[in-house]
């Protein structure tokens, strides 16, 4: 890659992109130390109830409690201890669904792209189908049959969300399958399946990787709708999902219940999808 | 004889894409755990009034013939009865489709204006600091989605300055004169500005909130062909004939560049017309979405079925003429 460098400030693009990588990867990976430390860093019980304590404001407002750094939610339950354990079903969510659609997708939209024919047909029509559902409408369809419950809103992830990469990587395979590489590989006597894993996937890998970073990011805020009708959980755990709805009801009494689960997950979902894209910009050559 | 054939093939595939939604969303909440009809009834009803109103709403039958039944009605146009308002559903739905193409409209144009505005400026101040900020403004719209951005906006102009109303489609107050759901346009046609005020503070946020991601796209590839644009001969000329830089970019540019966008702007609005269900649910708006998560915590498996098959044909219908419009606006497509 040879460039024309200082005309059109190409370098300073470049260090932004730097920048924003490196933030976005800073703020998840506080967030999964959080995650996983949760019951040892988190201040309070995050289902522990006080009817006297309800409503606290965070520590700068007037009336607040020491401890209750945050403030506390209508039944007197510390904010930053259930933003703290909410983000365990977050990330959960974002890298259990993230994968598994990832994988599912990935696979059916490599074997539609190359494998080609019939195979392809059904993939094709399938997608159509699937495009033609609202997806949100689609997940809380889904949530309804299966249940409530973390397993649930995987499955709906899964079940929704694997267009996304089939499609992408569908269109990719087919463009990899016409290259000259790829009837060297056949011709060198390397069987459909060998060339499909060993030939054409690696080189469909750096979509791939960004696109499950994008998807992991979506599925954190699909949960976080779920929580929002009231159909991921059950309703005392701690999600940021649910601390919103809960907030949304009382905003012009105690915005703090609303505002920072809001940053919380603004944040995360800006840092998943600022990593994806700046991947793509490093990395990927299809998507950019 | 192409644009023929390309009209036939599409319209075949989107009768398959239909049957296939409507196979599946049939057998998918039939799975749904509760008996709609049980619901239904006060406490202390008997099995046989249980058995009596399943056999009315046809439940009792097995489900292939239940779905031969549903099947025929549609194409008769009748969707049968909503288990929980015991109206037709085509009625229901259709009283609040309106609604919610008013707010998918709506935000259609803020988007557009919105992306416009970015991508001219963009291309008017490029390489510049004005097109940096602009860049990054579009990178953070477009990566979060409308449900955050909902939340955003009830903060800032819901509490923090409250000048838009955050829930409801109208103020419940008011005495509505009209005969038809199209509440903002039928309000400019009465020439009752009162009302049409009060009804476009309500829609403001969540047509906002819906426009926001979707202006980012625009003003992103807006503004990428209208750059490519400026390099091409024929604008070079209009420069050298002394045009200013803002008028070759709005006369001769722009024409030009906006071809490939408009036809991502299909595809992008149908993905904000699924958008709506959320955020109709979030500022409380009474349009189709939110009766659809309504009716799927009420079981109301008649309702479900019917709009989902409507946000279907929607959607269906949307890329059917994007794609139709291409054929058409794009000669190298037409004669090929």
């Amino acid at each position: 890659m040879a460039e024309a460098k200082p005309l059109d400030g190409r370098s300073l693009v470049r260090r932004r992109a730097g920048l924003r990588l490196w933030l976005s990867a800073g703020w998840l990976a506080l967030l999964c130390a959080v995650a996983l430390l949760a019951p040892w860093i988190a201040p309070k019980d995050p289902l522990a109830q006080d009817l006297f304590l309800g409503r606290l404001p965070p520590f700068w407002v007037q009336g607040a409690e020491p401890g209750y750094w945050l403030g506390t939610d209508s039944l007197g339950r510390d904010v930053l201890s259930r933003i703290i354990h909410g983000a365990r079903v977050a990330l959960t969510v974002a890298l259990v669904a993230g994968t598994i659609t990832c994988l599912v997708g990935a696979s059916l939209g490599l074997i539609a792209g190359f494998l080609r024919g019939w195979v392809d047909l059904v993939i094709s029509r399938l997608i159509d189908i699937w495009m033609a559902f609202p997806p949100v409408l689609f997940s809380i369809l889904l949530i309804a049959v299966l249940g409530p419950g973390l397993l649930s809103i995987i499955i709906a992830i899964v079940v929704i969300d694997w267009t996304r990469f089939a499609r992408v990587v569908r269109a990719e395979a087919m463009a990899q399958g016409a290259m000259d590489y790829v009837a060297s590989a056949r011709v060198a006597g390397r069987g459909r399946l060998g060339t499909m894993v060993r030939e054409i996937l690696p080189n469909v890998l750096p979509t791939i990787v960004v696109l499950l970073t994008l998807e992991m990011g979506i599925a954190v805020i699909v949960e976080a709708i779920l929580s929002f009708v009231n159909l991921s959980i059950s309703t005392d755990d701690p999600t940021w999902g649910g601390m919103i709805s809960e907030g949304r009801t009382s905003v012009h009494q105690a915005w703090w219940v609303l505002v920072f689960p809001l940053i919380t997950l603004f944040l995360t979902v800006l840092a998943f999808s600022q990593l994806g894209e700046g991947l793509k910009d490093r990395y990927d050559p299809v998507l950019r | 004889m192409p644009i023929l054939r390309i009209l036939l093939v599409r319209l075949l595939t989107t009768a398959i894409t239909l049957a296939g939604v409507a196979v599946i969303v049939f057998f998918v909440i039939r799975v749904v755990p509760g008996n709609p009809i049980a619901m239904m009834l006060p406490p202390g009803a008997t099995e046989e009034d249980i058995a009596r109103l399943s056999a009315l709403y046809g439940l009792d039958k097995p489900l292939i013939a239940q779905f031969g039944i549903w099947v025929s009605g549609v194409l008769q146009g009748d969707f049968g009865t909503s288990i929980t308002t015991r109206q037709p559903v085509l009625d229901l739905v259709l009283g609040r489709l309106p609604a919610t193409l008013e707010l998918s409209i709506m935000a259609l144009v803020m988007a557009m204006i919105l992306g416009g505005a970015a991508a001219l400026t963009g291309t008017r101040y490029r390489g510049g600091r004005t097109e940096g900020a602009i860049d990054v403004a579009n990178g953070m719209a477009l990566s979060v989605p409308d449900f955050l951005w909902g939340l955003v906006l009830i903060l800032l102009f819901g509490v923090l300055v409250p000048v838009f109303h955050i829930s409801g489609r109208v103020t419940p107050s008011l005495d509505l004169p009209f005969t038809t759901n199209f509440y903002l346009f039928e309000s400019l046609l009465r020439l009752r500005f009162d009302l049409w005020a009060d009804i476009v503070a309500h829609m403001f946020m969540p047509a906002l909130a819906l426009a926001i991601p979707l202006a980012a796209i625009i003003g992103q590839l807006l503004k990428q062909s209208l750059k490519e644009t400026m390099n091409l001969d024929y604008v070079t000329l209009a420069r050298t004939k002394g045009y200013g830089e803002t008028r070759v970019i709005l006369r001769e540019a722009l024409r030009n560049a906006a071809l490939p966008t408009l036809t991502l702007v299909g595809v992008q609005f149908t993905f904000l017309i699924g958008g709506t269900v959320i955020i109709e649910r979030l500022f409380s708006y009474e349009g189709l979405g939110n009766m659809a998560i309504d009716a799927v915590i009420n079981r109301d498996l008649p309702l479900i079925q019917g709009i989902v098959i409507l946000f279907a044909v929607i959607f269906t219908a949307v890329n059917l003429i994007v794609d139709l419009l291409y054929t058409v606006l794009n000669p190298r497509l037409r004669h090929g």
